[in-house]
């Protein structure tokens, strides 16, 4: 049989295409069946996509290379859900593009890390992460403190990602900016921050999350943004389900 | 000497070989020294300088410089020095094979300042924005033009089996880049890109896109570059004939598919991951078929391996090749990744592979190239070559095992219980145990990159037309002579 090759030795442009089938194969069978999100993707209540600010947020976690060194995806594995929480379910990273799951963890996975710490903590450590962590070998972020959150265009974004399958309204795209900057700023803006909690939901945070009211930084929209991590899903209790509750 | 290159020069071109020969030596280096740099801040994070010098920005920096850069360079240069002498032709054409040159450099370039000014898709091995990714896949369409073109016009009834491999790689990556790449900016004068899948779609193409970077870019290519090299220089034929056919079409099939074990145990459904780890596995037999083609062309010629440094490179590198993918395989199988995965072991694998592998048979490849383009008789120094390929084969070993010890240890300590069933060790302890292994690992990239430093210096004065006297005594009386009538 391999003798039939030499015949496809000597045609360059055939080869090309023999090879070009041979890889699409793997892939094909692979990916086109992901797009069948209802076998994918679990059904959840809870998950909504990131308001302007947590956007921003997850923009500097990608701009840092946060995914370098930590994960957001919790394996169903003993040790990993007495760590971390709950193993992390589809529909959590849906509206993540690209997904953050990440490869290594040379520090913590951070998919349930949401909630877990305060502001404070998470502001003091991105400044000095050994002021907190004495052993962390993370690098230093006190710069997000000064950099004023780009939040002028966040809106042009939520139109790109809405045009990618991310479900905003006209109504939150219209409001990005101003959402975004409410919240951040709690106290003197209270119609604004009402309309945002309208907007996202009640269980969304709003608050001054860097402890600098002046402006809203870096800072503010990466703590915003973890503040979030893994917090969406409400998972039933480890009570066991009576028969009436079931249906 | 001089009229040697200028009887050669009309017919292949060997201009554009020379200068990706110089890229790749150059990118090398500086892959080497970011890699050294952030092994450094692993273990001294006083060593990170922000914004611009933090860990999470370089680390993409140094992948893209060893991968793409290093790499792709010397891809580009050894794929048209062989096509060119296996198909009896000149490249098709000399401008834009020169475009090629300039157009990959200047990718290189761009995204690089990308990455240090946190301009970054966020996907690994596949960092570079949409600007950047269009601009590669002009340079991409036109490397393929020229490789398929001087196929096309061979003077060589057969194409040679390292062709094959090239020409797998090239069609491979273009495919790869233009599924993984899709993406939609937020506006033609902004880096910022969003891509078009999220989540699950998004990790399956991500890593059906960065294991075969893996297979195709740093298998599959480099695969070409040892058909040609290690035959050529211990001047053997390739050792079987129907081995490498079927190794290079179930390598190029299977090789596609084992992307999920990348994601074993996360929300990406199950029967993904077991056709990724199945395919995983028996992708072991494809790779090792190249391991014994390349091994075993050197029958009836192991005693060269006594005194040519430069086989010695190559056969090093295919055993290393050898034994990442038994190590790949291995990690592949879900309960092991259990264990390795998102620990160091990962990156100890990677590491075998890339420095042993890819690294030793580009090293053997640019050896055997610079006398031979720059029209010397032979290598500055032999003995140098010898010292290049302990102090880095040391250096890979002490960066495996390191790896190997931390990775291990780190993933069994996670999971590590008390009596009472609680975690015996809270994250950051893990950590700081890592410490000396990141001390060791760094010591191994110092080893490495004063590998390729002494390399760079035996090149420099092999092109200046120098050799080393004393390892060959023979030629003293003529070289004084020369020196005589000049």
């Amino acid at each position: 049989m391999l003798h039939h090759h030499a015949k496809l030795e000597r045609k360059s442009v055939i080869m090309l295409l023999f090879i070009i089938v041979t890889v699409l194969i793997g892939g094909i069978v692979e990916i086109i069946p992901l797009f069948r999100m209802e076998t994918v993707i679990e059904p959840v209540k809870g998950v909504r996509p990131y308001t302007p600010l947590e956007l921003a947020g997850f923009n500097i976690y990608i701009r840092e290379g946060c995914y370098n060194c930590h994960s957001q995806q919790i394996r169903p594995l003993r040790d990993e859900v007495a760590r971390y929480g709950h193993y992390s379910l589809a529909a959590e990273s849906m509206y993540d593009h690209p997904f953050q799951w990440g490869s290594k963890r040379t520090g913590p996975d951070l998919a349930r890390v949401g909630a877990r710490y305060s502001d404070d903590w998470h502001v003091a450590h991105m400044i000095d992460p050994r002021a907190v962590v004495p052993e962390s070998i993370m690098p230093t972020y006190a710069f997000l403190m000064h950099n004023e959150a780009k939040l002028s265009d966040i809106g042009e974004h939520m139109k790109v990602l809405r045009m990618v399958g991310v479900p905003y309204t006209d109504e939150q795209i219209s409001h990005a900016y101003v959402d975004g900057v409410a919240q951040a700023h709690t106290e003197d803006l209270d119609e604004n921050v009402a309309g945002f909690i309208e907007r996202y939901g009640e269980k969304v945070n709003a608050r001054v999350f860097d402890g600098a009211p002046e402006i809203v930084s870096e800072m503010d929209a990466l703590v915003a943004y973890l503040q979030v991590l893994g917090t969406m899903v409400e998972f039933p209790s480890a009570e066991p389900v009576s028969a009436d509750q079931k249906e | 000497m001089t009229t040697t290159t200028a009887d050669v020069a009309p017919r292949y071109n060997d201009d554009v070989v020379r200068l990706f020969t110089i890229a790749a030596v150059f990118w090398g280096v500086v892959g080497f020294a970011v890699g050294l740099l952030i092994a450094l801040q692993l273990a001294f994070p006083a060593l990170n300088f922000e914004p611009y010098l933090n860990f999470g920005r370089l680390r993409p920096l140094h992948t893209s410089a060893v991968i793409f850069a290093f790499g792709g360079n010397a891809l580009f240069a050894t794929s048209y020095y062989v096509v060119q002498r296996t198909c009896r032709v000149r490249l098709w054409s000399d401008g834009l094979s020169l475009f090629t040159f300039w157009g990959y450099n200047f990718f290189i370039v761009i995204a690089a300042l990308g990455y240090v000014l946190g301009v970054t898709q966020g996907k690994e091995y596949a960092e570079p924005e949409w600007y950047a990714d269009l601009w590669l896949t002009v340079v991409w369409v036109a490397y393929l033009l020229v490789f398929m073109a001087t196929l096309i016009k061979r003077k060589e009834p057969h194409i040679y089996v390292a062709n094959w491999f090239y020409l797998a790689f090239i069609i491979t990556v273009a495919v790869l880049h233009l599924g993984n790449g899709v993406a939609i900016p937020v506006s033609f004068t902004e880096a910022k890109s969003y891509p078009v899948p999220s989540g699950v779609q998004s990790a399956m193409i991500q890593w059906w896109y960065g294991h075969n970077a893996v297979g195709f870019f740093l298998t599959a290519g480099f695969l070409g570059m040892m058909y040609y090299f290690v035959p050529k220089q211990c001047g053997r034929p390739v050792y079987s004939y129907r081995l490498s056919i079927l190794h290079f079409w179930s390598l190029i099939f299977i090789y596609i598919w084992a992307g999920p074990h990348h994601l074993h145990y996360t929300s990406l459904p199950d029967w993904a991951q077991t056709l990724g780890m199945t395919f995983s596995i028996i992708l072991w037999m494809p790779s090792w078929g190249g391991m014994i083609n390349g091994m075993m062309t050197l029958s009836g010629a192991w005693d060269k391996l006594r005194t040519d440094p430069v086989l010695r490179f190559m056969i090093i590198s295919v055993a290393f090749y050898g034994m990442s993918t038994f190590e790949g395989p291995m990690m592949s199988i879900k309960a092991v990744n259990s264990l390795s995965h998102y620990t160091d072991w990962t990156i100890g694998h990677v590491h075998s592979g890339a420095l042993g592998w890819v690294g030793f048979i580009s090293f053997g490849a640019l050896y055997y190239l610079v006398p031979r383009l720059w029209g010397r008789d032979r290598l500055y120094s032999l003995k140098l070559v010898n010292l290049h390929l302990w102090v880095a084969t040391i250096g890979i070993v002490l960066y495996i095992c390191a790896m190997w010890v931390s990775g291990i240890m780190q993933g069994l300590m996670w999971k590590s219980y008390d009596s009472m069933g609680f975690l015996d060790y809270s994250f950051v302890e893990t950590v700081s145990e890592m410490h000396i292994y990141y001390v060791i690992r760094a010591m191994g990239g110092v080893l490495y990159l004063s590998g390729a430093l002494i390399m760079v210096y035996n090149f420099i004065k092999t092109i200046k037309g120098d050799v080393r006297r004393s390892e060959y005594p023979e030629m003293t009386s003529i070289q004084k002579g020369a020196e005589a009538l000049a």
